[in-house]
């Protein structure tokens, strides 16, 4: 019978959950195990209207394995647009504080809603399918272990929505982008091995001599999460039937930990990941080879040694011994120079290519985010100077720099790939409408420079309000009159955020037309060259 | 053989390849947080400090659960604007009962680790329940909804003995008596006095200003009332501390 073992276990796992749901001892853990015990009802009805007792066609081996990456890719659109929503409702919040809904859609919960909609419910959807897509045809193997690959996608869907319902209910370590609590944190886990499983099997699987370099970073990026995640979470629950645990670690021990995990979240999931992605897309989508093989031996060790060190640079000044802060700021100069290696890398493969900035919205998309990734890994390493974060920390400027990688990098060399392997994965010969990729591009461009301009603005003004002094030598701003002058600037915030928003809806609607077989009837785009005219 | 030619051998050995970045992403972990839990002189030394009594540490999770560290530090730095507006920097041994700290990393709203006995109880509830009638320029969410919602009491003491499991000072006898404080702190008619013995400097008081139950709203004040009280910064050597 198809799929008669995963409907088994999955009533198997919804009862267990009513259990919980019943015996459970705080009431948030109650709600959460209601909300586990519905998601896998609706998983086991779905299964049950797809089986059938037929005898199940036979795989070809040799094929590729794309249902996974096919799904993978509509998450990660349908994931990116609830995140970059949630966005623009709290960066509203912040502007309008009348739009909290308390409990449940108070700024504070939904802030982490927002985070990890964007970092592993977008970002982390756009990085397994690219990866499954890339394995496969890096190494020309099928995807190793049969269904694991989709074990692995719907795992990963379980744990957004867990974590997600939990933020709302108030279920939370407080652990920035680590906030799912003990047993959220037990099944990704869970997935995150068979995820290691699934890549590394492949590799070893792989007809192809050479492991190509987007799999070096791809790999790098599995294995270095599984431990962050592993060591960040330790924790110990009240109870093992209730949500609330508390961590292992305490104080300054548990701050360097959580910021040794958050550096390097950014490090491994937002840099490792997404420069795999870079490493066969760019290249791909431009049809030049990497510009150079040397560099990027060099910069794969050198980013991955450098970037764990670079923690300590979240916590300076403050009750964290010196010795720790001074050794962070200075890995975190240091992670400068491979980090450029990455972005020359990516640039320098356009060499002989770069009229196609003309032609091509998706290579412009590429570029613009192999150029914010190197804005961002400048300015990183800046506002890791003590000095420089004595102004920076706690302001928007953070928020500001976060928003340029994000947005910038990994935003949009992620769509880069979604448009690069839709027509691909659907067999369809183009897009829907490259013009309406232009206006994606053009919308989020300008979105993500209203944004980071504006929270440069507002977080250096911040900085110098808080230390501003009088000839006599008193405080100038009491604290709720800076407050109250971040106002335009989250309003003005907003309207980028909502620039970008709409860019992202665009793409989500020229995707659904590509995946339904659409072709937009529009002039095509200039070709490289232009036609030679005859003399007059 | 060059040094080029000899990385051929990881580019064509998958399980090297993840050995190799296994090992490389360790170290700066083990060079940079291993040492903070043998060196001596990571936690300073202080007078004052003690676990959480069960009410304060039931607003803690309020606290955390609220996701407050998202807009409000609890860490102020040693810098002249900071110690006058918040009072005296904060040192590592102020949260070395924390599980999990809360220094935060924004400042939408002040800094916290100080905010013990800087206001009411009367003006915390006022402005938890409805922020911008006593800061008419703040932003902050009402939690209004923390007055109607009671503490579970009955199994608190589960709390303290996971606490106690990872290495804070809980004795037994705090952990039996974790319901009798809980309620306790939270009536100024009742006997305090194995209270304030268990937990000296604790605060007691009907903080909602509802003596009819144990609310949310009880347990946050009762926290934010504590906030960097413990420590007698009289007796607080600043040399020794300082590494």
């Amino acid at each position: 019978m198809k799929f008669g073992t995963q409907i088994f276990a999955l009533s198997l796992f919804a009862f267990a959950a009513l259990v919980a749901a019943a015996l459970g001892v705080d009431e948030p853990f109650r709600q959460h195990m209601w909300v586990l015990f519905f998601v896998l009802l609706g998983f086991v009805a779905i299964l049950i209207r797809n089986t059938s007792f037929e005898a199940a066609a036979p795989i070809d081996p040799s094929a590729y394995m794309d249902g996974p990456v096919r799904y993978g890719t509509i998450a990660t659109m349908f994931w990116g647009v609830v995140g970059m929503l949630v966005g623009v409702v709290i960066a509203l919040q912040l502007a309008y504080p009348d739009l909290n809904i308390q409990p449940w859609f108070n700024f504070g919960r939904l802030r982490p809603l927002h985070t990890s909609g964007v970092v592993f419910a977008f970002g982390g959807n756009a990085l397994l399918c690219t990866s499954m897509y890339v394995v496969q045809r890096t190494c020309r193997a099928r995807l190793f272990g049969g269904n694991l690959a989709w074990f692995v996608f719907w795992g990963y869907q379980l744990f957004i929505v867990m974590a997600a319902t939990g933020y709302l209910l108030g279920i939370t370590e407080s652990r920035e982008y680590a906030e799912p609590e003990w047993y959220v944190d037990i099944w990704l886990t869970v997935v995150w091995v068979a995820y290691l499983v699934l890549f590394l099997g492949t590799l070893l699987k792989r007809k192809e001599p050479h492991i190509y370099v987007a799999n070096w970073f791809y790999l790098a990026f599995i294995v270095t999460i599984a431990m962050l995640h592993v060591i960040n979470n330790l924790s110990m629950p009240a109870s093992f039937l209730g949500s609330k645990s508390y961590s292992a670690f305490s104080g300054v021990q548990d701050a360097l930990t959580q910021w040794w995990y958050g550096h390097n979240a950014v490090g491994f999931f937002l840099t490792a990941g997404f420069l795999g992605m870079m490493y066969y897309f760019v290249p791909k989508q431009a049809n030049r080879p990497i510009y150079s093989y040397r560099l990027s031996i060099v910069h794969f060790w050198a980013i991955i040694f450098l970037y764990i060190w670079a923690g300590p640079h979240h916590l300076h000044y403050t009750a964290l011994p010196d010795w720790a802060q001074t050794l962070g700021m200075v890995f975190s100069i240091m992670l400068w120079m491979p980090s450029w290696g990455g972005m020359i890398n990516g640039l320098m493969t356009l060499s002989g290519a770069w009229d196609k900035l003309r032609t091509d919205p998706i290579i412009r998309m590429m570029v613009l985010a192999v150029a914010f990734y190197g804005m961002s890994t400048f300015e990183g390493p800046m506002m890791s100077i003590k000095a420089v974060n004595s102004l920076s920390h706690y302001t928007d400027w953070t928020i500001g720099h976060v928003h340029s990688g994000a947005l910038g990098w990994v935003g949009m060399i992620s769509f880069g790939a979604i448009y690069f392997m839709v027509p691909r994965l659907w067999n369809r010969e183009r897009l829907y409408s490259l013009r309406l990729v232009t206006w994606h591009f053009w919308l989020a461009t300008l979105g993500i420079v209203v944004y980071a301009a504006v929270m440069w603005v507002s977080g250096v003004m911040q900085g110098l309000m808080w230390r501003e002094y009088d000839e006599q030598g008193f405080l100038v701003y009491s604290f709720a009159e800076t407050v109250a002058a971040m106002h335009p600037y989250y309003v003005m915030r907003a309207i980028g955020g909502a620039m970008y928003l709409s860019g992202a809806l665009i793409m989500a609607w020229n995707i659904a037309m590509t995946i339904l077989g659409y072709q937009r009837e529009e002039e095509p785009m200039p070709a490289s060259f232009p036609a030679i005219q005859p003399a007059e | 053989m060059g040094l080029m030619d000899k990385h051929a051998l990881i580019e064509k050995n998958a399980t090297l390849l993840l050995v190799g970045s296994l090992l490389v992403v360790t170290v700066g972990g083990i060079v940079e947080i291993a040492p903070l839990f043998y060196l001596d002189n990571t936690i300073e030394k202080v007078e004052g400090m003690r676990p959480y009594s069960p009410l304060e540490l039931a607003g803690r999770n309020i606290y955390v659960r609220e996701g407050c560290y998202l807009c409000h530090s609890q860490m102020i730095r040693p810098f002249r604007d900071e110690v006058e507006r918040y009072g005296h920097y904060s040192l590592a041994a102020e949260s070395m009962y924390d599980h999990p700290f809360q220094w935060g990393s924004k400042r939408t709203g002040p800094d916290l680790a100080r905010v013990g006995d800087r206001y009411s109880n009367v003006w915390h509830v006022d402005h938890l329940s409805d922020p911008r009638s006593v800061v008419p320029e703040s932003i902050m969410p009402s939690y209004a909804f923390l007055k109607d919602a009671p503490i579970d009491v009955k199994d608190f003491s589960t709390h303290l003995v996971a606490n106690a499991r990872v290495g804070v000072p809980y004795t037994d006898d705090m952990i039996s008596s974790a319901k009798e404080d809980l309620i306790a702190q939270a009536d100024p008619n009742a006997d305090s006095s194995g209270l304030e013995a268990r937990y000296p400097k604790a605060k007691v008081g009907d903080f909602d200003g509802n003596p009819q139950q144990v609310t949310e709203m009880d347990a946050l004040v009762a926290y934010l009332q504590m906030l960097g009280t413990l420590v007698d910064f009289k007796n607080y050597d600043e040399a020794a501390g300082y590494r």
